[in-house]
């Protein structure tokens, strides 16, 4: 750790000038110097881990709990069959244990590695209080302090709402998740929530840049100011601050409980929405419910220096696991995610219309849609369509 | 004992006493286990049951609050409810000491009438004092915030058979309103949970699911994330699910609860949550069925007082012009009536309403027709002397 600040503070006497002919030094010197050349751009759309060994990517990925384990096969085998060029470091976090070695393991090969694809890590309640939900910790260690997602209603799935197209992004690393509780006298907890400047601002550029580069009219922020004045206000003040700096995007907020009734009556007003952790979980799954349930929407948590991905409402499905009908559409969306951050934009469309193919057009649905298909028909039907559009592949 | 026979020996019991259930011979096991379960308990239900007529705090509130509320006392007139009703005003004043409280005379009269129907109250900003509504929560000790949820035939909204019922902790929570700041940019906001608050939201809400025969109660939480709090809240519903065999108690992450709700609304049946969630979820639930301008809600306190409400805004911008929508109010007063133990008047009410909404000739603006409030109430009036 004392090396990598040491490469940071160094960095910033390195001009500029240096920085694309210290390419061949990155080589040797690793990730350290990587990390400076990521610091680039905010939005997380920034120089990719450098291909290594013969062009191609190393990507950690952490199974985790419930389905996690058999989509991330099937994402394993599509990618395999496309002859995408991404090897796969597997680490296994076990739920079960109370220490943080497998933890710390997967967030140093994530820190290696640069980019993630994880399952869902369950959180076991009969462990003691101590040991913190382990995908926060991965959030808030590797500072992934933007959650988005994009809702999108798709033409082959049923749903009471329709054109829906909303962007969703949530502060991922403080706010209500802070974890810092305590009980001061027996019988009383306090919880302690936690809102900064400098991350309320941070998420709030991240917003309205994203906005700007999609092109997207309107900001809200949803918020509690109301209640929490000094909190929520404090993040709406934030907010403005930065929405000054946009003059062509609309901004405005909204009180989250008015927000959620919006939503189920009219969900066509939202464009972009921006805000804390706690209303961000309760706004995503109420958008990913709108648009057809969890199994079809991907998430992605990015920070300055490191991506993950996985599905948008981070379910580990114990119900559902090994019955081969979970909904492999939002962990395959999610990959394609991926591979756009490592800008291998063409395979990720190769997967993606050939995933939307199989929802819209053949309407191989799973059971969570109300179709019949099973996980492996939909991750077969996709693979067809993949070798059918003429694409180099590999053995079915 | 088994069903029937038991069910007869009680109706045998009541007739001996000289008394009978809505009039009515042949019972549905509901009603039955609705009476039984109100003689049980120590509130109000039981005692106004055999009693004549109850005196009932009326608070109008501002802007289409006078309004509504005159709808409801002529509604409840014509339906010939045995009710009489006391208006109060609610403003703040500043009492003894320097805190600001609410007039004594409405504080004596509800503390002596037990049950209040309120209007909605404006909650000037910039004023020095607390809201209205947090004042009075905080003097009559309201804990627990009852709404039900219910699809209104006749007021179409994407999701149909919605029916359940959300029962937020009214007093903690997030809403402690504890906040420092810490250093310059560094918010706190502190989140408390006690043990008594839980155990008593908790209990109260396998109590209510009880005596209006719902089949479950499903807490609602995020302890993954919020260990020790929503864990200790977690624990007292489950403690309290053990002295409550008879309902079937579930926990559900408040993040899938959303999930579901919004995808399938029908397998949810009395949710209990702490204060936050509650406010989202009941919001939420609350949009489901057609928004705040027709959905009830009550307010349970301690010593057991309960004063009923709209949740819906002073719309200032109708008040005083006729146009306002009484259905919330209405349904708010329903609810009281079923709190006492009125339920033959409390149906009666209810079936005109949503018989005239459903015929969608006289309805107000925003339920999507454009008569006025006036005639709207004469037309719920008109079918309930059409009922006798």
């Amino acid at each position: 750790m004392a090396a990598h600040s040491a490469v940071l503070s160094a960095s910033k006497i390195i001009n500029p000038f240096w920085v694309g002919r210290l390419g061949n030094t990155a080589k040797v010197f690793g990730t350290t110097l990587i990390s400076h050349r990521n610091k680039t751009s905010l939005t997380g759309e920034n120089i990719p881990p450098p291909a290594k060994y013969g062009g191609r990517h190393t990507v950690t990925l952490i199974p985790g709990d419930g389905i996690g384990p058999e989509l991330l096969n099937h994402v394993r085998e599509v990618f395999r069959f496309t002859c995408v060029p991404v090897d796969f470091e597997v680490v296994n976090v076990n739920s079960a244990l109370e220490t943080d070695d497998d933890m710390n393991n997967a967030i140093t090969a994530i820190r290696r590695n640069g980019v993630a694809l994880k399952g869902n890590i369950e959180t076991k309640h009969t462990l003691p209080a101590s040991v913190k939900s382990r995908n926060n910790v991965l959030r808030t260690s590797l500072d992934l302090y933007a959650n988005v997602m994009h809702c999108q209603s798709l033409p082959g799935v049923q749903t009471r709402h329709k054109n829906i197209d909303i962007m969703i992004i949530r502060e991922n690393t403080e706010g209500e998740y802070s974890s810092l509780e305590h009980e001061s006298v027996s019988g009383v907890v306090e919880s302690l929530k936690i809102i900064t400047r400098n991350n309320s601002l941070r998420i709030a550029d991240y917003a309205f840049k994203l906005a700007r580069e999609r092109g997207r009219r309107r900001v809200t922020a949803v918020h509690k100011a109301n209640i929490m004045k000094l909190g929520d206000g404090l993040f709406l003040q934030c907010c403005r601050e930065v929405a000054s700096g946009y003059p062509e995007i609309t901004f405005d907020s909204m009180i989250v409980d008015n927000t959620t009734m919006q939503l189920v009556s009219k969900p066509q007003q939202f464009d972009v929405m921006v805000m804390p952790n706690l209303y961000g979980n309760v706004v995503s799954n109420v958008c990913a419910g709108l648009v057809g349930g969890p199994g079809l929407v991907p998430g992605a948590n990015y920070g300055h220096v490191y991506a993950v991905f996985e599905t948008a409402t981070r379910n580990t499905g114990k119900s559902i696991a090994e019955k081969n009908i979970a909904n492999p559409t939002a962990m395959l969306l999610a990959s394609c995610l991926m591979l756009d951050h490592l800008k291998l934009n063409d395979y990720a469309s190769v997967i993606r219309n050939a995933v939307l193919t199989t929802m819209n057009e053949t309407r191989l649905h799973t059971a969570d849609l109300g179709g019949q298909g099973t996980t492996l028909e939909v991750v077969q039907s996709v693979m067809r369509v993949i070798q059918s559009k003429g694409q180099f592949t590999a053995e079915l | 004992m088994a069903g029937k026979a038991w069910r007869s020996a009680i109706v045998n019991l009541l007739t001996k006493l000289g008394l009978s259930i809505n009039g009515k011979e042949k019972l549905k096991p509901q009603e039955l286990s609705r009476v039984v379960g109100a003689a049980k308990n120590e509130t109000p239900q039981s005692r106004t049951f055999i009693r004549g007529i109850q005196t009932v705090t009326l608070i109008p509130g501002d802007g289409i609050g006078p309004e509504i509320s005159n709808a409801v006392m002529k509604i409840f007139e014509a339906a010939k409810a045995p009710i009489r009703w006391e208006e109060r005003n609610v403003t703040a004043i500043r009492g003894p000491g320097g805190k600001w409280m609410i007039p004594p005379d409405a504080k004596e009269s509800m503390d002596k009438n037990k049950i209040g129907l309120k209007g909605p109250l404006k909650t000037p900003i910039a004023a020095g004092h607390p809201s209205m509504n947090l004042l009075l929560r905080k003097t009559f000790d309201l804990y627990a915030n009852v709404r039900p949820c219910v699809s209104i035939e006749g007021y179409q909204t994407p999701y149909t058979d919605v029916n359940l019922v959300t029962i937020r902790e009214n007093t903690e929570g997030e809403y402690s309103g504890i906040e420092h700041v810490i250093v310059d940019g560094v918010v706190q906001s502190i989140k408390l949970i006690t043990e008594q608050a839980s155990k008593r939201i908790a209990e109260y809400a396998f109590e209510y699911a009880r005596n209006n025969q719902r089949a479950s109660v499903t807490a609602v939480h995020k302890a993954n994330i919020m260990r020790m709090s929503d864990g200790l809240f977690l624990r007292k519903c489950r403690e309290a699910a053990e002295k409550y065999k008879d309902v079937k108690f579930t926990e559900m992450y408040l993040d899938t609860v959303c999930l579901n709700m919004v995808q399938d609304p029908t397998q949810f049946d009395v949710l209990v949550m702490p204060n936050l969630y509650g406010d989202i979820l009941s919001d939420l639930c609350a949009g489901l069925i057609g928004g705040l301008g027709v959905t009830p809600s009550g307010n349970i306190g301690a010593n057991g007082v309960a004063i009923f409400e709209s949740v819906h805004g002073t719309a200032p911008d109708i008040a005083g012009k006729d146009l306002a929508n009484p259905t919330a109010l209405l349904l708010s007063a329903v609810m009281m009536l079923r709190h006492m133990g009125l339920h033959g008047h409390a149906k009666k009410i209810e079936t005109a309403c949503f018989d005239t909404i459903r015929d969608r000739k006289v309805l107000t603006k925003d339920l999507g027709g454009n008569s006025k409030c006036s005639e709207f109430t004469e037309a719920i009036c008109q079918r309930m002397k059409d009922m006798d």
